[in-house]
């Protein structure tokens, strides 16, 4: 049953491994549907530990996925390929190689582009994501939040099919990370680049998405999905909409449903980790 | 697009001349501040010679136990008047150069390849271990027996001195690989190759270069004891020579050679060492 409007399908993934020397085999998450349409700004929020980044690995292709399948464009994800790419949560830059050599590292890694053409396009995303000047800076150089402009920018330039966000502002001061949220839209709103987008941030995930899926606590399951009717172009305040405000009730809720979830069920089969 | 004032202050980096960020009111760091290291450390050493010259100048022992600062520096000059001294510095420069040449070529090697391949490490590590806890001069009679008492004998002695920190080093500058940096290259989609030269290499190079400043030091005291023992040349052979025929003055001058030998290679190397992290904002107190 393949779904052409949809981009990214999983269908009963489930992914499984084995817990360090124990002989107990863990499950992260355990049966996920989902679909992506094109174009779609998705975020999943959860529990911490809900393994929705497992999840995003998995799609990205770092982690095999234990059954179930997962699908971009119809071709099984089975590993790494220029159709995704990732933006992490801490920004994995060299920090010997300056703003623009870790800009470019992404499509030289994929071989893609030869180095001229890397180099002039590398300079448009810089400028798309607000580095200008900063070109010869060094990491350890830059701000938490410029750091995070430039793994944005780095995953950009490989023009991916599909951008993976694994909770890109979390190690951001609030002020930042609401800057960060506003550009990342505006920035989005230019590529309308199908967007999986993992947060454990209620705000930012009704803030910047169109639809929001909740995960249950581990083994991570698709609990609710729910659709953000907010217009766009999206201004901070909206924040204090009253539709905002009742889309993050709605969600809380479920998430604090997860919370409370008596210990015995989570740990059913597997032993405390 | 702007960015957030927060977000655009950047630390400027001592030493920095850069004349676009000299115009920003920031402190640096004082013209005194940035040269007491070496004023303090010149005084230092002032001061240590001046006392051990006045205590020389006191003649409470003969010149043979305690020579003053004034004796050894005679004796230098009077060791460069003579044409062996240029021999024994040759004989030295030769077996240090190839020993601990082939030190760096094999040890960059062999640790690359042990950092790298986690099966060849397991091969490795009890040889590597075992040469590295003994005191590789006990070895220097063997190597006498194999390779006679001239430069082979002593360049098997610096090679193994100088060998085992550069392997050491070597590695665990390629196992200190951000787990990070290797996860943002699988997920880009890079081959092994590619994760090795731009990723693991690149990161290694400060490991790598402490290694060879370490290797430093071994070679020298591989020259000089491997020479001590039986040689029939070299500043190893001056010193023992001179120390077994009273000459003290003569010894230590010798030593001061080596010495100053040795902290000239190593500030060297750490001017290199400097160099290559450049990207490291200079932290300072």
């Amino acid at each position: 049953m393949l779904d052409r409007s949809a981009k990214l399908t999983a269908t009963g993934v489930v992914i499984e491994y084995w817990l360090g020397r124990s002989r107990t085999i863990f499950t992260a998450v355990d049966g996920v549907d989902l679909v992506v349409r094109p174009g779609e700004f998705l975020a999943i929020v959860g529990p911490s530990g809900c393994g929705k980044t497992t999840f995003l690995n998995a799609v990205d292709g770092l982690l095999p996925i234990s059954r179930g399948s997962l699908s971009l464009d119809g071709r099984e994800i089975k590993r790494p390929g220029p159709d995704r790419a990732m933006v992490f949560q801490q920004p994995g830059l060299l920090p010997w190689r300056t703003v623009l050599g870790n800009v470019m590292f992404g499509v030289e890694a994929q071989r893609t582009m030869s180095r001229r053409d890397a180099e002039s396009r590398a300079r448009q995303q810089i400028e798309l994501v607000g580095l200008i000047g900063f070109e010869n800076a060094y990491p350890l150089e830059l701000s938490g939040g410029m750091q995070q402009r430039v793994n944005l920018a780095r995953a950009l330039l490989t023009d991916p099919e599909m951008l993976l966000l694994d909770e890109p502002f979390a190690a951001l001061d609030a002020q930042t990370r609401e800057m960060m949220q506003l550009e990342l839209l505006k920035i989005w709103s230019k590529t309308r680049k199908t967007a999986l987008f993992i947060t454990h941030d209620i705000k930012e995930a009704i803030y910047l998405a169109d639809r929001v899926i909740v995960f249950t606590r581990r083994p991570g399951r698709v609990k609710k999905v729910v659709e953000i009717g907010l217009s766009r172009p999206r201004d901070l305040r909206i924040k204090r909409d009253p539709q905002f405000l009742t889309y993050e009730d709605e969600i809380w809720e479920s998430i604090q449903e997860e919370l409370a979830v008596p210990a015995e069920r989570l740990i059913a089969g597997v032993p405390a980790a | 697009m702007s960015i957030k004032e927060a977000d655009a202050v950047m630390p400027v980096t001592a030493g920095d001349t850069d004349p676009q960020r000299e115009k920003r009111s920031v402190v640096r760091p004082s013209r005194i501040k940035q040269y007491e290291p070496v004023v303090i450390g010149t005084l230092s050493v002032i001061f240590v010679l001046t006392v051990w010259q006045l205590v020389a100048n006191a003649r409470i022992m003969p010149v043979l136990f305690l020579p003053g600062p004034t004796d050894v520096s005679q004796a230098f000059v009077k060791l460069f008047q003579t044409d062996e001294i240029w021999l024994d510095i040759s004989t030295s420069a030769q077996e240090m150069g190839i020993g601990y040449g082939m030190a760096i070529v094999i040890g960059l090697a062999i640790g690359l390849g042990m950092g790298w391949y986690t099966r060849f490490q397991y091969a490795m590590d009890p040889f590597v271990n075992f040469f590295y806890s003994t005191p590789r001069i006990v070895l220097i009679p063997l190597f006498i027996i194999w390779f006679g008492i001239d430069m082979p004998s002593k360049i098997a002695v610096i090679f193994l001195g100088a060998l085992f920190p550069i392997i050491i080093n070597t590695m665990a500058g390629v196992r200190n690989t951000e787990a990070a940096l290797l996860r943002v290259a699988r997920s880009f989609g890079a081959s092994d190759a590619l994760i090795f030269r731009r990723v693991v290499l690149p990161g290694s190079v400060p490991f790598i270069l402490t290694g060879f400043r370490l290797g430093i030091g071994h070679a020298l005291t591989g020259v000089v004891v491997a020479e001590l023992i039986a040689a029939r040349h070299g500043v190893g052979q001056l010193i023992a020579i001179a120390g077994q025929t009273f000459q003290t003055p003569k010894m230590l001058a010798g030593v001061i050679l080596i010495a100053g030998t040795g902290m000239l290679l190593t500030t060297i190397l750490q001017r290199i060492e400097n160099r290559f992290q450049a990207w490291r904002p200079q932290i300072r107190r």
